[in-house]
């Protein structure tokens, strides 16, 4: 086990540059330098899924097409997260910097931003940042733009191809894949589609080097990440921290003394129980997240937290595949049935046997995903579903 | 009705005939009218000539997207775990009491509609909640006797 410590660091929020001055220079290198210096830095996508950054940019840099985008996805609807929320309030100037470099590198004339509809009320100040620096871009003669769309209540749009679907005017469905947004995304044309997290991290390696990102972290978990700390815990709020921690320490700092469980990445990531503080790495190589940590404590029910994410699920699920729109159904009325003694326990067996199921049968990330907290929870709490 | 034909056609012309226009126009007509009507559905498909049943796939996909009537103000109440740890149970009851109506009901004056929605990004400041576009965080009851005391007003 690394024996990576907590530790703090500031480079999203941090205002000991000039955005203006790092995008001039950005803009000054090229394409390979800024490529290379993505793919050398080991960022991943901050949105939860993982998908190294630059191979994003550098397939989507290789296709052939008269038209390609740069989209922001700021559909942050996942449980528990803020993040993304603070960044575009706190640092715009950097999210819309992060695209900037994106669209030189793959070589794409218009950028969006797709902003969930529970944040319109920043969309106001967003503009104003946008319009600043679209008169940044003209002075150094880059010819791109941004537009901002606003999403209206649907989890699901935070899918990339849903969201495309979203931007088209359509029902937020995910699309199958293969074509991944690489060759065909927005209106079926090579899109690279990255968290506004990633866009401000890619945004500031080209200002401190892929090196100093790189030495950060661990071997799968390369950097920083802001987290989105809620629950029980006296400090709840936005923290970046360097990648690889032990949830041990995690707790020790954010935790309240008392702390049972900790749903690391939403209602799509994964329960982990005391017991397992010790062993579990935040990062890649052990428990991923989006940035969403919810702390329990030792007074909290988790059949009400389990219950509280499979209705999520219900609610947001999209409805087109069978697996999920049933699944999600199924496991919310199978752990009533349990809970009010109607079901035998051994009931748990088969409602996981169906979540298994659903991660392999399911569309699109969200049926995928819904095993991951009920399973967790289910193995972890059984006592707690049944009595 | 002629005035949401009227709407729906300067939307349109604001944000273009195509499908692509469709998110925009409905989002357009919410903000103005807290809801889209059967009527304003079909006006949207004749303006942008596009199928009533297409524009009414999208309208409803979309929680935001209100297809039945809805009050003046919308308050919507977030319910994720971390909402309902810091007492949104209360801040419910509480709302109830004072508009004396359920969640999912608008009241007789048609001036709130009250609703439940999932995360609303807000969970270090719980409990939140959405009146329109203005966003509430750590609400108490006292907290929520004020906001809509001043709603009231308005």
């Amino acid at each position: 086990m690394p024996d990576k410590k907590l530790k703090r660091v500031d480079l999203i929020f941090s205002e000991d540059c000039s955005c203006k001055d790092v995008l001039a220079d950005g803009l000054k290198k090229s394409n390979d330098e800024l490529l290379n210096e993505i793919l050398d830095s080991g960022l991943r996508g901050r949105g939860g899924a993982g998908f190294p950054t630059g191979l994003k940019w550098k397939f989507t840099a290789q296709e052939e097409s008269d038209e390609k985008y740069v989209v922001c996805n700021a559909d942050e609807g996942e449980p528990g997260t803020f993040k993304d929320r603070e960044i575009l309030s706190r640092v715009p100037l950097k999210v819309f910097g992060g695209m900037a470099m994106c669209a030189k590198v793959i070589g794409a004339k218009h950028g969006y931003l797709y902003l969930r509809g529970e944040y319109q009320f920043l969309r106001n100040d967003l503009q104003k940042a946008l319009d600043e620096f679209h008169s940044y871009l003209k002075e150094m003669n880059f010819d791109f733009q941004i537009h901002i769309l606003m999403g209206s209540g649907a989890y699901i749009c935070g899918e990339e191809s849903a969201l495309f679907e979203s931007m088209e005017g359509k029902r937020g469905e995910p699309r199958n894949k293969p074509p991944y947004p690489t060759v065909a995304g927005f209106r079926n044309k090579p899109t690279v589609i990255n968290n506004v997290e990633t866009l401000v991290y890619s945004f500031m390696i080209t200002r401190i080097g892929a090196k100093t990102f790189h030495d950060l972290g661990t071997a799968d978990s390369r950097g920083s990440k802001v987290f989105s700390v809620s629950g029980d815990t006296p400090i709840p709020g936005i923290y970046e921290l360097e990648l690889g921690m032990p949830l041990e320490d995690f707790v020790e700092e954010f935790g309240d003394g008392d702390t049972k469980a900790v749903q690391v990445g939403g209602a799509a990531g994964f329960c982990v129980p005391r017991k397992k503080f010790k062993d579990t790495i935040i990062g890649f190589e052990g428990v991923p997240t989006g940035g969403s940590m919810m702390i329990f404590n030792s007074s909290r029910s988790m059949y009400n937290v389990l219950k509280n994410y499979v209705e999520f699920f219900e609610e947001e699920s999209c409805g087109q595949c069978t697996p999920c729109r049933v699944g999600c159904q199924q496991l919310k009325h199978g752990i009533e049935a349990v809970k009010r003694g109607e079901r035998s326990a051994a009931y748990l067996d088969t409602l996981q046997k169906l979540a298994e199921t659903m991660k392999v049968t399911a569309k699109c990330g969200l049926g995928q995903s819904v095993a991951n907290s009920f399973s967790s929870i289910v193995d972890n709490f059984k006592e707690e579903m049944i009595y | 009705m002629p005035e949401i034909k009227e709407l729906v056609k300067q939307l349109a012309d604001k944000h273009g005939r195509t499908r692509e226009s469709l998110l925009p126009i409905l989002q357009g007509l919410v903000s103005e009218e807290r809801y889209v009507s059967d009527f304003a559905m079909t006006e949207v498909a004749r303006e942008l000539d596009m199928s009533a049943a297409l524009v009414y796939g999208t309208a409803t996909f979309y929680s935001f997207l209100d297809t039945q009537p809805r009050g003046e103000y919308v308050i919507r109440l977030c319910r994720t775990i971390t909402c309902d740890m810091k007492g949104k149970k209360q801040i419910l009851k509480t709302l109830e009491d004072l508009l004396k109506i359920e969640v999912g009901e608008t009241t007789k004056d048609n001036k709130f509609t009250l609703l439940e929605t999932n995360c609303l990004g807000w969970c270090h400041k719980g409990p939140a909640m959405l009146i329109n576009d203005e966003i509430y965080t750590e609400i108490t009851p006292e907290k929520v006797n004020e906001i809509i005391g001043e709603y009231m007003k308005k």
